[in-house]
């Protein structure tokens, strides 16, 4: 049989017009947004595109640490150290509230309906306030110092982490929780026994997240709060020393990249 | 006196009804085949017998002991003990190895403590190696779950239902995942469970001749009645179509 003896059905035609109609009319819809707010901003890409040579050859004579840079090496590492240390006790910290949190809103282990939506309620607040906001928050309460960091880094982990765990028990947990219940055992023996195993190396992998992602954080932080590793970077910044707030910047991004390093490799084996 | 008995169970998923003025008693030591089409209540029947689902109205007793539906929460903790259950997706905590597993069958027993802990005597140690023994699952006593075949894993599932040392067992679907050779091993394992220990057998089946070659006494489900209850010699063609409609007759009784 000739396959194009017979016309397609005016049904089958339409059907594949529309499509292509429909495709065009998102794509020429996403162009018409682009270009719109590109006016309304003064923003011009083909400006911003011109100035990148002269960016780059700003960047190579104020940017490269000089000697002065390398001699304030140690002090930026303290910095670095404290706010090394910052991220990790914050998020480790948002863990343990989180976990908590998450077994309170999870569908396997709530207790009721009403401990779910607070859970999830808290949780959600806490997430969709960014951590620069909540750093202005406690600039207002504690002043300028590192608790002030802390707090703006716990309450943002917090919120995220909470989100995470719950996720991360139902699905891993919610099939073994239900053997256990079954069983007979209780509640605290199901999260023991089941919910721990099952959920822990997926929130350790969560938390190791939260750590790479709150010292980015740590950086604006302690811009606003006087504190770390920021704040060396806007005390050289705002003194014009741009070599060595280059340095800092150079600093943070070997650390950065280390601890990614060193948690993929932990999560390799956990998981 | 019957083991099990189930006077007019209902239950409602809000307003769907799910099952539907279901009675009916079993007798120590039977093995009862449980069929049906999807969505018949088989599933949500063996469920709330265990009270994992609570049924809408009803009455469901174990030997004449209070109704599950009205029991308190320590109370349905220890009935729950003496039933065993097997589920069609094993339900095993993967990331544990098989006797930490196996052992979980006996949390039931314990206070929470030692159950939180994981902190097991050494009698219920010993109960596990042996039931373990019993379902040849010597070699892996102390793999983790994840390495192991769904047949392997779903006759860990069994252990763990036999350490609770119940006198009935309730199966949901406990072949649906497997092969045709492992299904057949679970389904004599559960025969000799059976016949050698004298525990009763509740087993949710899809497939209708299993049900008839190993259940003595079939319950057909359709849409959350009971539509047919004896023996399974007297499963005719027509009583399977009016558990399944008429269209499934061919492909069930080739």
């Amino acid at each position: 049989m000739n396959l194009y003896s017979t016309s397609l059905p005016k049904e089958t035609v339409w059907y594949f017009i529309r499509k292509r109609i429909g495709f065009f009319l998102v794509l020429s819809g996403f162009i018409i947004i682009a270009a719109g707010s590109s006016r309304l901003t003064g923003f011009s890409l083909i400006d911003a595109f011109q100035a990148i040579p002269r960016v780059v050859s700003w960047m190579f004579s104020n940017l490269i640490p000089d000697k002065r840079a390398f001699e304030r090496l140690p002090r930026i590492l303290e910095k670095l150290w404290d706010t090394i240390l910052m991220s990790v006790m914050s998020s480790v910290t948002a863990a343990v509230f989180a976990f908590g949190f998450a077994l309170l809103g999870s569908v396997t282990t709530k207790p009721n309906n009403f401990f779910a939506v607070f859970s999830r309620a808290t949780a959600s607040i806490n997430r969709n306030i960014p951590v620069a906001a909540w750093a202005m928050i406690f600039l207002l309460t504690f002043g300028q110092s590192s608790f002030t960091g802390f707090l703006a880094l716990f309450f943002a982990s917090f919120g995220f982490l909470t989100r995470a765990f719950i996720e991360t028990i139902d699905e891993t947990s919610i099939s073994s929780v239900e053997a256990l219940r079954a069983v007979g055992a209780g509640y605290s023996q199901q999260v023991m026994q089941a919910v721990m195993p099952s959920a822990m190396p997926q929130m350790i992998s969560w938390v190791l997240y939260m750590i790479e992602v709150n010292i980015r954080s740590a950086t604006l932080v302690g811009l606003l709060t006087g504190s770390g590793i920021g704040f060396m970077f806007s005390i050289y910044y705002k003194s014009l020393q741009y070599k060595s707030a280059s340095m800092v910047i150079l600093t943070i991004v070997v650390v950065v990249l280390l601890i990614e390093y060193i948690s993929n490799s932990v999560r390799r084996r956990i998981l | 006196m019957p083991q099990l008995h189930v006077k007019n169970l209902t239950k409602y998923y809000k307003d769907v009804l799910a099952l539907s003025d279901v009675s009916f008693a079993v007798e120590k030591g039977d093995f009862v085949g449980i069929i049906g089409p999807s969505g018949s209540g088989k599933t949500t029947l063996v469920r709330c017998i265990n009270r994992l689902i609570t049924a809408t109205g009803g009455e469901i007793c174990l030997n004449n002991d209070k109704n599950i539906l009205e029991m308190n929460r320590s109370e349905i903790r220890k009935a729950r003990t003496g039933i065993g259950m097997i589920f069609q997706h094993y339900n095993l905590v993967d990331r544990l190895t098989v006797i930490e597993n196996v052992l979980h069958g006996r949390l039931g027993y314990k206070n929470t403590v030692s159950g939180v802990f994981g902190h097991y005597t050494e009698g219920e140690k010993r109960k596990a190696l042996e039931v373990l023994g019993l379902l040849g699952l010597d070699e892996h006593v102390y793999r983790r779950c994840d390495q192991l075949s769904g047949g392997q894993k779903q006759r860990v599932g069994i252990a763990r239902a036999l350490v609770q040392e119940p006198e009935i067992i309730l199966c949901d679907e406990p072949i649906s995942s497997l092969d045709p050779g492992s299904s057949k091993k679970i389904m004599d394992y559960l025969r000799k469970i059976q016949s050698e220990l004298g525990i009763t057998i509740l087993v949710n089946l899809h497939q209708v001749d299993v049900a008839r070659t190993y259940a003595k006494r079939i319950l057909g489900f359709n849409n959350g009645k009971l539509v047919y209850d004896g023996p399974s010699e007297l499963l005719t063609t027509e009583r399977i179509q009016e558990i399944y409609g008429k269209e499934a007759h061919e492909l069930i009784l080739n």
